[in-house]
């Protein structure tokens, strides 16, 4: 597992303000940070600002106004050479999963590793492991099209993993599970952030967060309430 | 991303390798789930488990790059290149060819004149050209030969002893020969004489092998631009057609360079192949030429191929030219590719 470089937030967001172009803005004076090790779910209702919220965390966006700094770096101000680097310490779990079609299971989840240049002897036995843990050993080699929904949950989970990545982002990752196989993925993520990743679970699923007493991020109306 | 036509996967064939079986292609897009769900029965191993595909399927489907249109025009300009390159080679060697010959041989004019001793004349020049170092031979154009010259512009009933025709003396001289020192000899002791050594038309020869070769330099300048232009817009299409790709790519941390990679080794392999199509085509007309250009025989039609294809044999150096064409222009191809990926994706930023 890699270790955080400094003991300060790994994320700081300060008086953070977002806007679409001209219309109006859907955060507002947004001020929290994550700490190393954290886990936090960031919740709200549809609309408030959580997948927005997501996409600054993941330097997909940068912030109309306000302070957004990750890994120390400030998000408006960082070049984009430095992002990819950046990136890399942090796994995303898209609600969409974004699994690409033409790729198999295995290779789909290899992508981060294969894209930072390691040879595939290298990692294919974390790969398969990684497969076979979250129950997807017999479909390692087929492509996206003949997965479920879950599968393709599980799959998109563990190419966010496959890196151990320092801060770990999803967006209703139980979104297409059903409860069971949703507590086993929760659990999953709290094992990963005892090892040492922060956790940002993006889900207005009750349920799932009463599963798990953790810190949270309540967005409304563009704003964030922290519960800690 | 599954061909909804097919039911063949973008980018890999390993399931239908592995099936070693084709199947028909589906007519509606209602059969697409049932041919999708067969993909995992189709790679399925000798332990029920669906089998890894034997090689790694690229990150950017070649199938949404390649496209036959564009390997099309990359073979019609890699064939027009070629063709643009072998005619400067035939021209650049013909007119050495034509050079060589006319240097290789001057020409002494001795002007008729009243109370010239015309053979004496012919015989002191001879007598000159001979003793000047690097002249190797020198010999009078007798009557029939200077009737022959002039058998264009007077037909052939004249009488050549009828009118005041110079004579000539056609010299032949090696690299070294001091043509300096011949005119001024000739100046001295034929006075009527007068030295050719063909500079004009030399200069003639060398500025129209000058201009045919720019021509040939520019045709094949505007194939490569075009060919460019034309990757522009398929890399900009490619990347179109690729959003996701390439948004999951920048999601787990791929650098530009490494996208633009991605790319440009499917143009690369496009190029290569489109030139190696057109390039090939074009050397087989060559030789194709190069064949008739050599045909033997005393009759007519024989006779008439070898003057229509006689001087347009490719050397040696319009294969090695289109050869090297050939991969000048994959190259550009793949680079293109790798600059408009780039310049795109910044862009998009």
């Amino acid at each position: 597992m890699k270790k955080t470089r400094d003991a300060g937030p790994v994320i700081r967001f300060e008086n953070v303000g977002l806007r679409y172009g001209l219309g109006p803005e859907v955060l507002r004076d947004v001020t929290f940070h994550i700490g190393p090790g954290s886990f936090q779910f960031v919740t709200g209702p549809s609309g408030a600002g959580k997948t927005s919220l997501l996409r600054l965390l993941f330097l997909s966006l940068r912030p109309t106004r306000g302070s957004v700094r990750i890994f120390g770096k400030d998000a408006a101000t960082v070049s984009r050479t430095v992002i990819p680097a950046l990136r890399r310490r942090i796994g995303i779990v898209f609600q969409d999963f974004r699994l690409l079609e033409h790729l198999t299971t295995f290779e789909n989840v290899a992508l981060p590793l294969r894209v930072g240049g390691a040879e595939e002897s290298s990692y294919r036995r974390d790969v398969s492991e990684l497969l076979e843990w979250v129950g997807l050993g017999d479909k390692m080699w087929v492509y996206p099209q003949v997965l479920s929904g879950g599968e393709k949950q599980r799959a998109a989970i563990a190419r966010a993993l496959i890196t151990r990545p320092e801060v770990l982002l999803a967006d209703e990752p139980t979104g297409n599970v059903d409860p069971p196989l949703a507590r086993r993925l929760l659990r999953l993520f709290v094992e990963l952030n005892r090892l040492g990743t922060s956790v940002v679970i993006a889900t207005h699923d009750l349920a799932l967060m009463d599963q798990y007493d953790a810190r949270r991020l309540i967005l409304n109306g563009g704003h964030v309430e922290v519960h800690e | 991303m599954s061909d909804p036509a097919s039911g063949q996967r973008p980018g890999s064939r390993g399931p239908q390798r592995n099936a070693r079986t084709r199947r028909p292609k589906r007519k509606n897009a209602a059969a697409k789930a049932p041919a999708a769900a067969l993909v995992g029965q189709i790679a399925a191993g000798l332990d029920g488990r669906p089998a890894p595909p034997r090689t790694a399927n690229p990150i950017v489907p070649p199938r949404t790059v390649a496209r036959r249109a564009l390997l099309a025009l990359v073979a019609i300009m890699s064939f027009l290149a070629c063709l643009a390159v072998a005619a400067v080679s035939v021209v650049a060697e013909r007119a050495e060819g034509w050079q060589r010959q006319i240097a290789d041989e001057v020409t002494i004019q001795i002007k008729p004149d009243d109370g010239l001793d015309m053979q004496a004349a012919i015989a002191r020049a001879i007598d000159v050209a001979t003793q000047v170092p690097g002249v190797a031979a020198a010999t009078a154009l007798d009557d029939t030969a200077a009737k022959a010259l002039l058998e264009p512009w007077l037909g052939s009933d004249f009488d050549a002893s009828e009118l005041p025709i110079p004579r000539l003396i056609a010299v032949r001289v090696g690299p070294d020969a001091d043509l300096a020192a011949l005119s001024r000899r000739l100046q001295e002791e034929v006075p009527s004489a007068s030295l050719d050594d063909h500079g004009q038309w030399l200069q003639r020869l060398a500025a129209m092998a000058r201009v045919m070769t720019l021509l040939g330099l520019m045709v094949l300048g505007l194939v490569f631009a075009a060919t460019a232009l034309c990757v522009v817009f398929a890399t900009r299409g490619a990347m179109a057609g690729n959003r996701i790709v390439i948004e999951v790519l920048h999601f787990v941390g791929a650098e530009d360079s490494y996208i633009a990679r991605e790319f440009q080794r499917h143009f690369l392999l496009l190029g290569l192949r489109g030139a190696g199509i057109g390039g090939g085509v074009a050397m087989a007309l060559f030789l194709a030429v190069g064949l008739f250009a050599r045909v033997e025989g005393p009759t007519p039609e024989e006779a008439q191929l070898r003057s229509l294809f006689g001087g347009l044999t490719v050397g040696a150096t319009g294969y090695l030219g289109s050869a090297i064409t050939m991969l000048v222009l994959a190259v550009i191809i793949a680079f293109t590719a790798r600059l408009t990926v780039r310049r795109t994706l910044t862009e998009l930023d």
